[in-house]
């Protein structure tokens, strides 16, 4: 299977997601660019974490108007899968392939911490090699990354199950002390209606490796490749 | 040689201006000799920045050629952007600390923000890759509004820069004194890795080769950001905000991505940033190294607004700027790169075989000096240095004279005051503001004794730190110096890293005062015993002088960065206790030294005694004693004692962590002949807490070294508390006091107050 990861002017986990799917999984991934039009046969397309023309405007803002991104929602609407992680998920909701919206954190800092997350649905494209309720240690880092969308919406991605990761403790709760950035209903990564776009806060490429203290992330890959593959 | 008139509208020459420019007589003279006539408006800015001490190291540099620079993996010392070392298979690492005190006292947020900016620009000149930042940071007391202004303007600074660009910011040091009030500081050391094969040095060579300016556009800010940085901090200080560059991080990482893809093009001879004094700096520097000439006509540099000068085009210290030494005919190539990331090329002059650094306006020539040396052709200087005598007086004071307070009855008072200290508790605070795992290597982050970070492809680590204690080097500068780079390597050691070479930061108050200059000299001259001593050569640094305020100066605060070099990812070890039943024991003497300590701070204000004594050839010995041991496979964790002694190296091992938080039972009754408050406070160097399950092996590779180890206690997973047995009783700090002193005591300070006091309490210096 071939992941296609965009690199946008100001992109910095671009290459960390390289790493996790070629070093790690042992997957084919290319770089693309954010001022082509091609997806270069991707099967996966992997929008990744960092600041995006800086951020300048609003997180993900500029980034949706970029020539790649006109294949990246084709692809999409066709179908393709789509992750999009941390400034990845800013850009996807920006650009209309995910409801609602990233705005700053609850108290106002950039956060940089390892949280934990519970998977909510297993009956996706990117968590079915996950145990519904497990608990996921994966970092976060980001100054916006509160999840807000009005009500109605918040209750139609609940009812729809597309709410597939929220922020816990320990004990698996999900209260408000466990919640980092104050994300609504603690919401830390949703679905697209047909389940081909997930947009998440935690970086799971950068839980692929005992060593850096978590390799919860590797699984959510895995889930790709069997359901893609198959 | 040619004409060189004055520009229309340029200021005359006077005294006034010659002093404004910050050049004393003897300076003066001496530009006047070098030009045979009297210098331009142009010429004079020059010479004023070139021959500031952020830029000359007038007053460091006899001193500085003291220290060790040499060892067989060192590819390259001071006098580059940044030091490398070889780390064996065709790796190295480039790395570099600098000060960015002065703007940051006056602009915090813009001050840190461009320091950060500027020490990654230092070490991706090289042809490293940025994969690390540290900080080590000073600031007054946290009761004051202002300083807690300037604490959190830093920290944002750091953390939206660098998390931006994407560089992890995985260490460092804060502590808070009254000393540091009115000028706070602000160091910060970037750490890349490269290949060998991939080494630039910034050499302008080869005549008729284009000099390139690229990335971000000059505009009028920062103009005598070296001059300013070369001055005492004042009340007058607040008005140079202006001074203060504005950093761009967006700009930033599109100039890292493309400087490294010109780097392995083969288009280019020398790159260098344009940091202090801009422009200036980096072409005389670049010429002077390469030993050739330069002419560079100011009319094709890139700006940002129309009408700038030669002198403030010359000057100006914009962010995000690299200049270029080309091969001829490669220019198209060189722009087609930056093109692709979206900056700009433009070539603005090119290296020439006369002797000669000449700027011209067009084809009229503005400012011109002859010869390439017009950076080391500043008078240097070696004024008296005399110890201040209330100095001398603290030193002699005998800290066993202090008397106790009541409270202090009861050790465990005493203990959380220390445990809740700003400069001992917790820095979470600060450094979750900072993407610490960016680039997926951190191994280690911070909160332990020295950040660890994987370099992939190897099975290897490295181990980065930043340490000084300031209170030490004011009391006694050699031994502090000693102690700078003791300490530093015992951090690095514990992660299971060999100490391999320093980068160090020296900031100090104002040269031409006797004790000051005195403090420099012995500071440096205790750095250089110790890392001859460890093997540890110095690659470069930075000096920043005139840290003073209305108050006086800053304590002498050589400030050492670490590198070290884990060889097996195996032997990676952490601070805090790992495992229950684990023998915890004591590597190094007990001692009980109370001089310069925390306690003493702290408990009662106070600042006298000698510092702990620093025995170089002893710290090498236990520090090679932990490593065998570590390497041996019988090390659970391994934890410095330095600030706050015994009782608070012990109190971190156990809940610094908390993830893996555990209790632990010690019996530290044997050294019942000492006070309760030196045993467990006192800050005797050259001691580690180790926990391991095989003691034995410990207690045999210690003896063998000659090191003394003692069994002190045991792990205790389960145990809800910390129970040291003293001579008489037992001091028991249940894990929950200890986690709320330890890891609120920051956070509870910063939101108590207003984040940002208003602009109009601000005042440098003057309260």
């Amino acid at each position: 299977m071939k992941f296609g990861i965009v690199t946008f002017p100001g992109s910095n986990c671009d290459y960390d997601a390289y790493h996790a799917l070629t070093d790690v999984l042992g997957e084919d991934a290319v770089y693309l660019w954010h001022k082509d039009h091609d997806l270069k046969d991707a099967d996966v397309v992997v929008l990744p974490g960092g600041f995006s023309y800086g951020d300048y405007l609003r997180a993900g803002a500029i980034a949706r108007f970029s020539p790649i991104m006109q294949e990246v929602a084709a692809h999409a609407r066709t179908g393709g899968p789509v992750l999009g992680v941390c400034n990845g998920f800013q850009v996807l909701c920006e650009a209309g392939l995910l409801p609602g919206a990233l705005v700053r954190n609850a108290n106002l800092q950039f956060i940089s911490a390892p949280v934990r997350i519970r998977v909510e649905s297993t009956e996706t494209l990117f968590t079915n090699r996950y145990e519904k309720g497990e608990l996921l240690k994966i970092p976060i880092a980001h100054g916006d990354g509160r999840y807000f969308a009005p009500r109605a919406v918040l209750d139609a991605l609940e009812g729809e199950g597309r709410v597939i990761f929220r922020y816990a403790d320990a004990r698996g709760n999900t209260s408000a002390d466990a919640n980092p950035n104050g994300s609504e209903r603690n919401i830390a990564g949703i679905v697209s209606e047909h389940g081909n776009v997930l947009g998440m806060m935690p970086h799971p490429e950068r839980a692929c490796s005992p060593l850096l203290g978590s390799d919860d992330g590797v699984r959510l890959f895995e889930s790709i490749l069997a359901r893609v593959a198959a | 040689m040619s004409a060189v008139a004055p520009r229309p509208g340029d200021p005359a020459i006077t005294p006034a201006l010659v002093a404004e420019h910050g050049l004393n007589a003897l300076e003066y003279e001496h530009l006047v000799a070098m030009l045979g006539r009297t210098p331009t408006f142009t010429e004079l800015g020059i010479i004023s920045a070139l021959w500031s001490e952020h830029c000359s190291y007038k007053h460091s540099r006899p001193l500085l050629k003291t220290l060790p620079t040499t060892a067989p993996y060192v590819l390259q010392g001071p006098g580059e952007n940044a030091g490398v070392i070889s780390i064996g298979d065709g790796l190295a690492v480039a790395f570099k600390i600098e000060s960015h005190n002065h703007p940051s006292a006056v602009e915090p947020y813009q001050g840190a923000a461009t320091g950060v900016g500027g020490i990654l620009r230092d070490v991706f000149t090289m042809g490293a890759r940025p994969i690390a930042m540290l900080d080590s940071l000073r600031f007054g007391s946290l009761d004051s509004p202002r300083v807690r202004y300037l604490f959190a303007g830093v920290v944002k600074g750091i953390g939206d820069y660098g998390n931006c660009v994407g560089i992890p910011t995985v260490a460092g040091e804060i502590v808070f004194d009254g000393a540091y009030d009115g000028n706070p500081l602000v160091n910060a050391m970037c750490v890349g890795l490269m290949h060998e094969r991939d080494l630039i040095r910034a050499k302008a060579e080869g005549v008729g080769n284009p000099i390139i300016a690229v990335g971000a556009r000059t505009g009028r800010d920062g103009i005598h950001g070296a001059s300013f940085a070369s001055e005492d901090l004042s009340a007058a200080s607040d008005a140079k905000r202006p001074r203060v560059q504005v950093g761009d991080p967006f700009t930033e990482k599109l100039l890292l991505e493309a400087s490294l893809e010109l780097i392995k093009s083969d288009y280019i001879v020398a790159i260098q940033d344009m940091g202090a004094a801009g422009l200036t700096s980096s072409s005389a520097e670049m010429a002077e190294r390469g030993d050739v000439g330069v002419t560079i006509d100011v009319t094709k540099v890139p700006t940002r607004e129309s009408g700038m000068s030669p002198y403030e085009i010359l000057l100006s210290e914009s962010q995000e700027r690299m200049l270029v030494v080309a091969k001829r005919g490669h220019e198209k190539d060189v722009a087609a790169i930056l093109g692709k990331w979206d900056l700009t090329a433009a070539v603005i002059g090119e290296v020439i075989a006369e002797q000669v650094y000449r700027v011209t306006e067009g084809d009229t020539v503005v400012a011109e000096f002859p010869g390439s040396r017009l950076v080391t052709d500043c008078p240097s200087y070696s004024p008296e240095a005399r110890e201040s005598p209330t100095v001398r007086g603290l030193r002699e004071a005998d800290p066993t004279a202090v008397r106790e307070r009541p409270e202090e009855q009861d050790p465990l008072w005493t203990f959380e005051q220390l445990l809740s200290a700003p400069t001992i508790a917790s820095k979470a605070w600060a450094y979750r503001q900072y993407d610490s795992t960016v680039r997926t290597n951190t191994v280690i982050g911070p909160g332990g004794d020295a950040a660890v970070l994987r370099v992939r492809g190897t099975n290897k680590a490295l181990a980065v730190k930043t340490d000084c204690n300031g209170r030490y080097a004011y009391l006694d500068p050699r031994v502090g110096g000693r102690i700078a780079v003791a300490e530093a390597a015992r951090n690095v050691a514990c992660t299971g890293a060999r100490p391999m070479a320093i980068t160090n930061c020296l900031n100090f108050g104002n040269p031409t005062r006797p004790e000051v200059f005195f403090q420099l000299k012995e500071a440096i001259a205790g750095m250089g015993e110790a890392c001859r001593a460890l093997g540890t050569p110095v690659t470069g640094g930075n000096v920043s002088l005139y840290n003073e305020s209305a108050a006086g100066a800053v304590y002498p605060t050589p400030v050492v960065g670490m590198v070290g070099l884990i060889e097996d990812l195996s032997y990676v070890t952490r601070a805090t206790f790992r495992q229950d039943g684990d023998a915890i024991l004591l590597l190094g003497e007990m001692g009980g030294e109370l001089g310069g300590s925390e306690y003493l701070a702290t408990i009662h204000g106070a600042v006298l005694g000698p510092p702990p004594a620093c025995d170089v050839a002893r710290e090498k010995a236990t520090i090679d004693a932990l490593l065998e041991a570590i390497r041996s496979g019988v090390v659970s964790s391994a934890h410095d004692c330095s600030d706050g002694g015994m009782a608070i190296a012990l109190a971190e091992c156990c809940i610094a962590d908390p993830e893996a938080e555990s209790g632990a039972e010690v019996d530290l009754s044997r050294w019942g002949h000492l006070p309760n408050r030196a045993l467990l406070f006192g800050e005797t160097q050259g001691r580690f807490v180790i926990s391991s399950q095989v003691p034995e092996r410990v207690l045999t590779i210690a003896r063998d070294a000659g090191i003394s180890c003692t069994r002190i206690g045991t792990v205790r997973s389960g145990s809800d508390a910390l129970a040291i047995t003293l001579a008489e009783g037992v001091l028991r700090a249940p894990r929950s006091m200890m986690r709320r002193a330890y890891h609120d005591t920051i956070p509870g300070i910063m939101s108590r107050a207003p984040e940002r006091a208003q602009q109009a309490e601000i005042g440098v210096g003057g309260h």
